[in-house]
């Protein structure tokens, strides 16, 4: 797996109430749309929690459900994959693929009593930067409401506090 | 039940005797059949290549569960790779000298009994392109449906019964095959073997109307058993990469004991997932576990979400049909609609999710 890129995220203070702790997001963008999102959000100085980590993937379809759970496994409490608009792919059609893929691999996550609320998938263009900035808040939100990711960790990857 | 139904005694003898025969005429180099054991259990999938052989240790009964289609994969490969070497020699023979003698090509043809629902992986396997159709000689036969498999907690006395898999059975109806031996496909048109109704997705129902909680509590009971012996993924007919993932010492996965929750998860999450949509629900994943763990469940449950959200599909009922999951349409539905099919009461750590 590729090196985290943390671009743009602006340290978050307001929106996440008293508590102290705040959840580990991984957000795997997509080159063409949501990373080129992610960073008008930035030049717009929109405001999502810092917590949120982007990875860039060359399309959405590129991700591998072990991705995902490798993301689990290292510490992260919420993954969520941004990718064009069905119809806009820029390889025509990887996120048709993507689309069913994740759908399948969400279902699976929640028949092995996996909080659902972990995975989310959405697609967002380069021009909603707004968006983006609108979709990590609520997610980080979603995420804090569910506490920390206990079901698919390993201990092994945890820093001690 | 089906009428004259015929013993597997009296198939056993046939099926050694058509062996035999097509040994003898040279149709075919090699049988892959069923071996005797020690015990009646304990039947292995094997190769045959001798009359002499398949008369005194082919079997053919209710042990034989084990789907053979898959060790065609090898066997054809093997009779691809002689066929290419030949090939090579003689055209290096050829370049040197335009008169150098030209070898033939060995010829060589492997028979393999299947029963209904192997044919299923069989023609899985040759969609797929995994075997030559042209390596192989099919022969199709009946079956009454088999036990289940002796475990460390289950004695060959309680493993004697029609194993689930067999009640839930999909099809009496051979796919793909050369020639039927001791059956033939017409006078079961329709008829649904064991179970008239299909209880194949009953239990993953019942799994999914469970709340969160109980589901995760369900499955780390069963995984937790696990110990990454990897009998699931070699015995299945989906399962046929050259370099597969759970192999590659860099993927972190390959071949340890799970440590903790995470890594049995991961390994059955991700097995399952490299089959979804060509899995023929053929059962073998849980039939070879030695911690029998319910396998089959997982499989089953990416079918139930095909057939639910992209339409019914069965895998390996033909060659032509695109697998769902190599196939997209436009409107197809959002990957939110896992939240909003779900039917499980609202439990403490799962709150509502995306909509």
């Amino acid at each position: 797996m590729s090196e985290p890129v943390v671009t743009t995220a602006v340290e978050n203070t307001a929106t996440n109430k008293t508590s102290a702790w705040t959840p580990k997001i991984v957000a795997f963008c997509c080159n063409w749309c949501s990373y080129a999102g992610a960073d008008l959000a930035g030049n717009n100085r929109l405001e999502y929690p810092a917590s949120v980590k982007i990875i860039r993937i060359p399309c959405s379809c590129r991700l591998n459900p072990l991705f995902i759970l490798r993301a689990f496994q290292r510490g992260a409490d919420g993954v969520i994959l941004c990718g064009c608009h069905p119809g806009d792919c820029h390889y025509t059609s990887g996120n048709y693929f993507a689309r069913r893929r994740m759908t399948l691999l969400f279902s699976m996550l929640d028949y092995l009593g996996i909080e659902k609320a972990r995975t989310r998938v959405e697609w967002c263009s380069a021009a909603e930067g707004v968006r983006f900035a609108a979709i990590m808040n609520d997610f980080v939100a979603k995420v804090t409401e569910l506490g920390e990711n206990k079901r698919l960790e390993d201990l092994r990857c945890k820093t001690t506090k | 039940m089906q009428d004259n139904k015929m013993t597997y005694e009296s198939i056993q003898t046939q099926l050694v005797s058509r062996a035999k025969q097509l040994l003898s005429e040279g149709k075919v180099q090699r049988v892959v059949g069923w071996r005797k054991g020690l015990f009646d259990y304990d039947v292995t999938p094997s190769l045959f290549t001798t009359a002499d052989d398949l008369e005194k240790n082919f079997v053919y009964s209710e042990w034989c569960g084990a789907n053979l289609s898959k060790y065609l994969v090898k066997e054809t490969r093997a009779i691809e790779t002689a066929k290419d070497t030949v090939r090579t020699n003689n055209a290096m023979a050829k370049a040197k000298d335009p008169n150098a003698p030209q070898a033939a090509e060995p010829m060589a043809k492997v028979a393999v009994f299947l029963k209904p629902c192997d044919t299923y992986s069989f023609t899985e396997l040759l969609k797929e392109h995994r075997i030559n159709r042209d390596d192989v000689y099919a022969i199709g036969i009946p079956c009454n449906g088999m036990y289940e498999s002796v475990t460390d907690n289950k004695t060959a006395e309680q493993a004697k019964q029609i194993a689930e898999r067999c009640t839930v059975c999909k099809n009496k109806m051979h796919i793909t095959y050369d020639e039927l031996l001791c059956c033939d496909d017409e006078s079961k048109a329709t008829a649904r073997s064991f179970g008239e109704k299909d209880g194949r997705f009953d239990m993953v129902e019942k799994i999914e109307a469970l709340s969160s909680d109980e589901r995760f509590a369900f499955w780390q009971n069963e995984l937790s058993r696990c110990i990454r012996c990897n009998a699931c993924r070699d015995v299945c007919p989906a399962c046929t990469c050259e370099h597969c993932i759970f192999d590659n010492p860099k993927s972190g996965a390959s071949q340890k004991v799970a440590a903790d929750s995470f890594e049995e998860n991961m390994y059955h999450i991700i097995r399952a997932w490299h089959v979804a949509g060509r899995c023929v629900d053929c059962g073998e994943c849980s039939r070879v576990c030695p911690q029998s763990i319910p396998l089959h469940l997982l499989n089953r449950k990416f079918i139930k979400d095909i057939n639910e959200i992209y339409g019914p599909y069965t895998s390996g009922s033909d060659l032509d049909t695109k697998p769902p999951m190599l196939n997209y349409k436009a409107e197809d539905a959002e990957p939110s609609v896992v939240y909003s099919r779900d039917k499980s009461p609202a439990d403490s750590t799962a709150a509502n999710g995306g909509n």
